[in-house]
């Protein structure tokens, strides 16, 4: 069939918008939200790591820029849910262009622990900067009531679209989702992708057969980039509260480089099922265990994958894995 | 001759306090078959990296088709129309035969071409190669001889006007050795200039128009291959006497 990603796509959306309807469990919410949104952390790393083979050490430091922005924005402006995801992926992408030119040239492990380093000096930035509430954090009310042309979208009393806030912002965040996973799919299926596999397959020879791999790197740390800053967006209206310790959580740099390897990098399955797998497991060991165990997890099967299955899970399920 | 297809002019490379090349002058006619020798170490590739854009040479001019080269990036000399291979293959080894040829075919061909007419392209490449059957295997897969053949038809794709060969022939056997040169004499019989690094004398000698020979970074000589035979230079270099 000719559409089926793109019914894929639809169908999710839908699933994701009953799942608003059904009066669940509240919890439920809580722990599909931050596995919604590792499926566009992990995508997004996948599109510079998996398909360039540059590894970034720095998402934390996207994903905070992406939620201070919001915080910013709605300090500033009182700014809407949408305002603020857009620019907030204007200002990460910039972030990654800019990191990018000026470590891109060099080998990947400079571009590695230059990630690693923003991520850090971002925390410090944010933390002495008390617009946005500095070290201590800001909590907020929850965001205005959006409307569009008149017509309100969220109404307890079920008169409107979304029963509150937290179902909105989770609809939000699928669509967010289904969105990364349709451009590096797209990125994947055509030139940019199999440019980017030759970047990481080798980069001189790439270059000698006429693959312009500065500017194809550039490209994807933006896109990276930017599409992190759009899931870090969402994350203080969501939560009501941020501070930079949950802003700029290291965890999202583990997780973020771990879904896809788990998952597989060299598709757009691989950090979905991935980010679906390991974010269930973890939001079931939060609750269960504590978040210590959780990382001790994540680095069990880390190691076992890239020792025994470097092409992740779906890689061997279509037997790439020899 | 008429105007040279490539120039180079005093070019100079030092590796730190190092002299990988010094002042190595010397032309490419349009349509040549042109033998690079010299012992190892001696900068053959070296200069074939300053003439490619993967290494900046630090003196001297290197003009391609009437352009300065010094400061162009290596794809853009591509797309120019100069095409290495590696002396040691470097093949994209997460993709297919034929998706290794696809890539400077989609990079450097016409905008917008079809996936149909890129594949047919691809295709007729490795048909003269005589590599179509392996056309959907991976590259793990590949013998030494497929690897530098799969080297030199991933270069052919790219279309260029000169064709820098570096050793393709290392490791092959004698009909092996015989195969790579009936498909270099070809393509350069259908219009395509051609550098050959080779150490296999018989190969090198029997495919040149020209040939110049390396010391130490320098260039000791140049000629037909029936005067670089008798240079006694050339045979100090190579016995080391
Ligand atoms: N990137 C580099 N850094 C430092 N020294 C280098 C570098 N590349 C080459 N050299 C040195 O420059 C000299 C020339 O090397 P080059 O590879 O050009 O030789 P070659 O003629 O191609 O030899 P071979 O026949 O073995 O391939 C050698 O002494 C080598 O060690
Ligand atoms: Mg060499």
């Amino acid at each position: 069939m000719r559409y089926k990603f793109e019914i894929g796509c639809i169908l999710v959306l839908l699933a994701a918008y009953l799942f608003t309807y059904l009066e669940v469990n509240r919890f439920l919410y809580v722990a599909g939200f931050p596995i919604l949104q590792f499926v566009m952390i992990a995508t997004a790393w996948n599109i510079l790591g998996g398909y360039g083979g540059y590894i970034n050490f720095g998402t934390a430091g996207f994903l905070g820029v992406g939620s201070y922005t919001a915080v910013a924005l709605i300090q500033w402006l009182g700014a809407g849910i949408v305002e603020q995801v857009i620019i907030a992926g204007v200002v990460a992408g910039f972030l990654g262009l800019s990191i990018g030119y000026f470590t891109l040239r060099l080998k990947g492990v400079y571009f590695a622990i230059a990630t690693l380093a923003l991520a850090i000096v971002l925390e410090t930035f944010v933390n002495n900067w008390d617009f946005v509430g500095g070290a201590a954090g800001i909590s907020f009310l929850p965001p205005r009531k959006p409307e569009l042309l008149g017509y309100v979208f969220i109404d307890s009393k079920g008169g409107a679209l979304f029963g509150n806030t937290k179902e909105y912002l989770f609809f939000i965040m699928a669509v967010l989702a289904v969105f990364s996973v349709w451009i590096a799919r797209s990125i994947e299926k055509g030139k940019l992708g199999r440019g980017l596999n030759s970047i990481k397959d080798n980069e001189e020879a790439a270059e000698c057969m006429g693959v312009p791999t500065l500017r194809l790197k550039l490209f994807a740390t933006t896109i990276s980039g930017s599409l992190m800053g759009m899931a870090g967006a969402v994350f203080p209206s969501f939560l009501t509260f941020i501070d930079p310790l949950t802003a700029f959580n290291l965890e999202f740099a583990v997780n973020s480089l771990a879904m896809p390897m788990i998952g597989g990098t060299f598709t757009w399955i691989g950090p979905v099922v991935g980010a679906v797998l390991l974010g269930t497991v973890q939001q079931w060991a939060i609750v269960t265990f504590s978040s210590e165990l959780n990382l001790l997890i994540l680095g069990v099967l880390l190691i076992f994958f890239v020792t025994v299955a470097p092409h992740g899970i779906v890689g061997w399920f279509m037997k790439k894995n020899k | 001759m008429s105007e040279p297809l490539l120039k180079v002019d005093s070019v100079t490379k030092n590796f730190g306090g190092f002299t990988a090349l010094s002042n190595v002058t010397t032309e490419v006619g349009v349509g040549e078959r042109f033998g690079l020798i010299g012992p190892n170490g001696s900068g053959k590739t070296t200069l074939i990296n300053c003439i490619s854009g993967m290494l900046t040479n630090d003196g001297g001019n290197i003009i391609f088709d009437g352009q300065n080269l010094n400061g162009m990036k290596a794809h853009k000399r591509t797309a120019a129309g100069i095409t290495r291979t590696f002396q040691i293959p470097r093949p994209f080894h997460s993709m297919t035969v034929m998706d290794n040829l696809k890539i400077p075919i989609e990079f450097l061909g016409i905008a917008g071409a079809s996936q149909k007419a890129i594949e047919d392209e691809a295709m007729s490449i490795l048909e003269t190669m005589g590599m179509a059957d392996k056309a959907n295997g991976e590259t793990t897969g590949l013998t030494q001889i497929e690897l530098r053949k799969l080297e030199l038809a991933r270069a052919i794709a790219a279309k260029p006007k000169l064709l820098i060969s570096d050793e393709a022939m290392a490791g092959l056997t004698g009909n092996e050795v015989d195969e790579v040169l009936e498909i270099l004499i070809n393509f350069n019989e259908q219009g395509m200039t051609i550098i050959m690094i080779e150490h296999i004398m018989r190969a090198v000698m029997q495919f040149s128009h020209r040939i110049i020979c390396l010391d130490a970074g320098e260039l000791i000589a140049e000629g037909t291959p029936d005067v670089i035979v008798k240079d006694k230079g050339v045979e100090r270099a190579y016995l080391g006497v």
